[in-house]
C-alpha cells in the first residue's frame, strides 16, 4: 500500500552528548524544558500518518524505554500497528551481519509483516516540528527510489559539519552526498525509501560486509538508485555535541524560534506528567526564559529554560542555564552557563559559573 | 483481607450560583487550578486511596464532563475488571426518569453497586476541592463497626448555621443531623462525604424510593432515617483542607487559596497527586518586559505584561503593558495589549482587546467575562 512505515535508527548515534549521556543515549537527552529529543522525531512521524514507528537502538536504552512505554503519548498504543522498540537479541547462528545491518536483518519481519510499501527513516538529531505529507507526495509524484529531506543553512554552524550536503541535477535528481562545506544545501538524515528497495539494499550490504546501510546501501548506489530531495522550510535545529545542545536549547528563547517550532504545527507530543502549573512565589523575578509545569520560583531567573518540576529558593539567580527536572537549587545559589542535569541538588550559597562555549555540566543525582 | 469498596461518584449538578460559569457545563466540569476541572480532585482521591471501581453519576450538561472523564485513564481508572463507570438516566422496559435526588441517582443504578457485590459504598460529590486518603475514612468507619460514617470538618461557630450539621457524643457517635440550624449545637459540619455499608444503605434506598413525598436526598430523607432506626452512625473528624465550591466567590476564594503558601493542601505533592487530562502545550514563554508575582500559570503561555496574585490557565497570553490582578484566567485566553484586569473570572477562548478595563473588585462578587460581554464593549 502507498502508506509510510516508520523507523528510527539510534544505532549510529555515539553518546554525544558527555556527561549528559553517561546513563542514557542521545535519542532520550531532555530539550525544550519538557521533551526528549525523540519526541520531535515520533511526534512528525505521527503526524505524517505513520502508524507504526520501529525504533533500532542497541545500548543505554533504559531511560528511553521508560520515556516511550507503550507509545501512548503519541497514539502510538494500538491493536494494530503501534510502537516496536528493537533493541539488540540476536540468536541467528548464521548472522554475518555488521552494524547497523544486524539490526535491519534481525527485524526482517518488521518490514514483511507491515502493508506499508514505504519506509520513513530518521535519527534523533534533526529537531523539527513538521509533517512529511508533501515530501511523501513527491516521493510518490516521481517515483523515486529514496526521498532525501534536507534544509537549506543560512551558515554553517559546528554541528552542520558531520551532516552531508545534497548536489542535484536540473530536474531535481540527487547526484552525489559530498561533505563540500560551500554547499548549504543540508541532509537532514531524514529520508523515504521503498520497502523493497530498502530490503534488497540490506542483502547487498550484508553479502558485501558492508556495516552502514545509509553509506554502503543508499550513497555508495546513488546512481544506480532514482534518489529524489525534498526541502524543508520551517524552524530546525541539529543537536550532536553539548555545545549545539546548549545553543539550540537557549535559541528557543528568542520568541520567533519558540513560536516557529511549537505553534506552526501541531503540538509536539511527549510524556505527561501530571505536574500542577509553576508557582511563582512573591519574590520571584522571572524574565525571558520558558518554564515547565511543576516549577516552584522564589528566586530570579533570566535567559534560562527550567525543566518539569524545578525549585528556586529565595535569593538564587539562574542565568543563561539550562535546568532539568526536579533540580532543587537553594536559596542564594548563583548558576551562570550552566547544565544542570535531572535531580541535582545545589544546597545554598553556592556559585557555578561557566561560559556560553563551554557551559558548565552537572551529572545526573549530584548533591552539591 | 481489604474490604471491596465502589466509590459513587454524584457529578449530575448543575451548579447554579456558579452562573455563567455552569451555562453549558456541569459544575464538575468547571475548570479549577490552572490546570484541573474541579472533578480532579475527588476522582484522584479515589485512586490514590486505592478505589478502583468508581461509578459517576452525571446529569446535567454531561458533555465536557464526559470528554474529559473518558475512560478515567489519566487516574488510571482504564481497568479491565474494575475501572471507572459513567452512570447517566436511562430508560429501561419499566420507563425510565432523570435521578431525582442524590439518593435516587444510586437507587437507580443499584444494579450496577450490585453487580461488584460491595461490602462498602463510598458516596461523594464532585464538586469540592480536597485532598482525602478515603482509605482513613473507612478504617475508621471499620473501628467503630459502624453502618454510616460522615466526614465531617469543623466550621467556625458563625458559620455553623450554613451547613448541615451533626451532632454527635464525645465518641463522634451522631445522634442528630441538624441542616442549616438557625442555633447550632455544634460545629462539625458534612462533608457529604458518606461510606455505608451496602447491605444497610440498599434496603434504605428501596424504602426511600417508594415514599412519595422524599426528595430522595442523603441529609434530607436517608440519614435522618437511618438515625431514627438507631442505626450505628459516627462522624470522621477531617482536618485539612475542603471547600465547597457553590458560588462564584467561593469558586474564585478556593482558587485565590492555591497561592496560600502555607496552605495544608499542596498540588505539588508528590505523594498524593492530582491528576487530569494534559494538553501537551509546549512550556511557558516569560517575556523580557514581564512580571510575574504570586500567581500559578500553566503550560504554553505567553506572559509579556504584569501578573500578579493570579490563576492562569494553558495557552495565554497577556500582552505587554497589560496588568492581571487576582484574576482567574481560562484556557486559551488572550489579554491585550494595556489592559488591566481585576478581580475577573474569563471565561475559556474569550479575547480581550487592546486598552480594555475591567475591574470586578468593587462589585459584590468577581466579574465573570464571556465573549458576549466582550462583543457588547464594542
Amino acid at each position: 500500500m502507498n502508506t509510510l512505515m516508520g523507523l528510527i535508527n539510534i544505532e549510529h548515534e555515539h553518546d554525544f552528548l558527555e556527561e549528559l549521556t553517561y546513563f542514557r543515549c542521545g535519542a532520550a537527552t531532555p530539550f525544550a524544558g519538557r521533551y526528549r529529543l525523540i519526541d520531535f522525531s515520533l511526534s512528525n512521524m505521527v503526524k505524517s500518518g505513520v502508524e507504526e514507528v520501529g525504533i533500532f537502538t542497541n545500548h543505554k536504552y533504559r531511560s528511553l524505554m521508560d520515556h516511550v512505554r507503550s507509545g501512548g503519548a503519541w497514539e502510538l498504543a494500538r491493536r494494530r500497528g503501534g510502537l516496536f522498540i528493537l533493541p539488540p537479541d540476536w540468536n541467528d547462528p548464521t548472522d554475518i551481519s555488521r552494524g547497523d545491518l544486524r539490526h535491519f536483518h534481525n527485524n526482517r519481519d518488521y518490514f514483511h509483516r507491515s502493508k506499508s510499501d514505504h519506509v520513513l527513516i530518521c535519527g534523533s538529531q534533526y529537531i523539527s516540528n513538521t509533517s512529511y505529507d508533501s515530501a511523501f507526495k513527491h516521493h510518490l509524484d516521481t517515483d523515486a527510489d529514496v526521498t532525501l529531506i534536507k534544509v537549506q543553512i543560512d551558515e554553517n554552524k559546528p554541528e552542520h559539519m558531520s551532516q552531508l550536503r545534497v548536489e542535484q541535477d536540473e530536474e531535481g535528481r540527487v547526484t552525489n552526498l559530498t561533505n563540500d562545506q560551500n554547499n548549504h544545501n543540508v541532509f537532514t538524515s531524514v529520508y523515504i525509501i521503498k520497502k523493497e528497495v530498502l530490503m534488497n539494499l540490506v542483502d547487498q550490504c550484508i553479502a558485501f560486509h558492508k556495516d552502514n546501510f545509509f553509506f554502503h546501501g543508499v550513497k555508495e548506489n546513488i546512481e544506480e538508485l532514482k534518489v529524489e530531495a525534498y526541502q524543508y522550510d520551517g524552524y530546525f535545529a541539529f543537536v550532536n555535541s553539548v555545545e549545539s545542545f546548549f545553543r539550540n536549547n537557549m535559541n528557543l528563547l528568542n520568541p520567533k524560534a519558540y513560536k516557529e517550532l511549537f505553534f506552526t504545527n501541531e503540538f509536539v507530543q511527549t510524556k505527561v506528567s501530571n505536574e500542577p502549573p509553576v508557582k511563582y512565589r512573591t519574590t520571584a523575578e522571572v524574565t525571558d526564559s520558558l518554564l515547565a509545569n511543576g516549577c516552584v520560583i522564589d528566586g530570579d531567573v533570566h535567559n534560562s529554560l527550567l525543566f518539569r518540576g524545578v525549585k528556586v529558593g529565595k535569593g538564587a539567580v539562574v542565568k543563561n542555564s539550562i535546568i532539568m527536572q526536579r533540580c532543587i537549587i537553594e536559596e542564594d545559589v548563583h548558576l551562570e552557563n550552566v547544565i544542570l542535569d535531572k535531580d541535582v541538588h545545589i544546597s545554598s550559597g553556592q556559585t557555578f559559573i561557566g561560559s556560553s562555549e563551554k557551559p558548565y555540566v552537572v551529572a545526573k543525582r549530584q548533591v552539591i | 483481607m481489604k474490604k471491596n469498596v465502589v466509590g459513587m461518584l454524584l457529578a449530575g449538578g448543575e451548579g447554579k450560583r456558579l452562573g455563567l460559569l455552569t451555562k453549558s457545563l456541569a459544575k464538575p466540569a468547571v475548570p479549577f487550578g490552572g490546570k484541573y476541572r474541579i472533578i480532579d480532585f475527588t476522582l484522584s482521591n479515589c485512586s490514590n486511596s486505592g478505589i478502583h471501581t468508581v461509578g459517576v453519576l452525571t446529569q446535567y450538561s454531561p458533555l465536557v464532563l464526559n470528554t474529559h472523564i473518558g475512560i478515567g485513564k489519566p487516574w488510571d481508572l482504564d481497568r479491565q475488571e474494575a475501572g471507572l463507570t459513567i452512570l447517566s438516566p436511562y430508560t429501561a422496559k419499566q420507563g425510565g426518569s432523570w435521578y431525582k435526588g442524590t439518593a435516587d441517582a444510586i437507587y437507580q443504578n443499584i444494579h450496577y453497586i450490585d453487580e461488584h457485590d460491595p461490602d462498602y459504598v463510598l458516596v461523594i460529590s464532585g464538586d469540592h476541592i480536597y485532598q482525602m486518603n478515603y482509605d482513613q475514612l473507612i478504617q475508621h468507619h471499620e473501628e467503630k463497626q459502624s453502618d454510616a460514617t460522615i466526614s465531617v470538618l469543623e466550621v467556625p461557630w458563625e458559620e455553623a448555621s450554613r451547613f448541615g450539621i451533626l451532632n454527635t457524643h464525645e465518641n463522634l457517635e451522631i445522634y442528630e443531623f441538624d441542616e442549616k440550624p438557625a442555633n447550632p449545637k455544634s460545629n462539625l459540619a458534612s462533608m457529604g462525604i458518606y461510606i455505608f455499608n451496602w447491605k444497610a444503605l440498599r434496603s434504605y434506598l428501596i424504602a426511600d424510593a417508594k415514599l412519595e413525598e422524599s426528595d430522595h436526598d442523603f441529609g434530607k430523607d436517608i440519614i435522618p432515617a437511618m438515625l431514627n432506626d438507631g442505626k450505628r452512625m459516627y462522624a470522621y473528624r477531617f482536618d485539612g483542607y475542603w471547600k465547597d465550591v457553590g458560588t462564584i466567590q467561593s469558586y474564585w476564594e478556593a482558587n485565590m487559596d492555591l497561592l496560600e503558601e502555607d496552605l495544608s493542601m499542596s498540588l505539588n505533592n508528590r505523594e498524593w497527586r492530582t491528576y487530569s487530562q494534559d494538553t501537551n502545550f509546549p512550556p511557558q514563554f516569560i517575556d523580557s518586559n514581564a512580571v510575574v508575582e504570586n500567581s500559578l500559570i500553566n503550560s504554553g503561555s505567553w506572559i509579556s505584561g504584569t501578573v500578579k496574585h493570579s490563576i492562569l490557565f494553558e495557552g495565554i497570553e497577556v500582552n505587554s503593558g497589560a496588568l492581571v490582578n487576582k484574576s482567574i484566567l481560562h484556557p486559551n485566553v488572550k489579554i491585550g495589549k494595556n489592559c488591566t484586569i481585576d478581580h475577573a473570572i474569563i471565561m475559556e477562548n474569550v479575547s480581550i482587546p487592546d486598552g480594555t478595563e475591567i475591574d470586578g473588585s468593587k462589585e459584590e462578587e468577581p466579574v465573570v467575562i464571556n465573549n458576549e460581554y466582550v462583543a457588547q464593549l464594542n
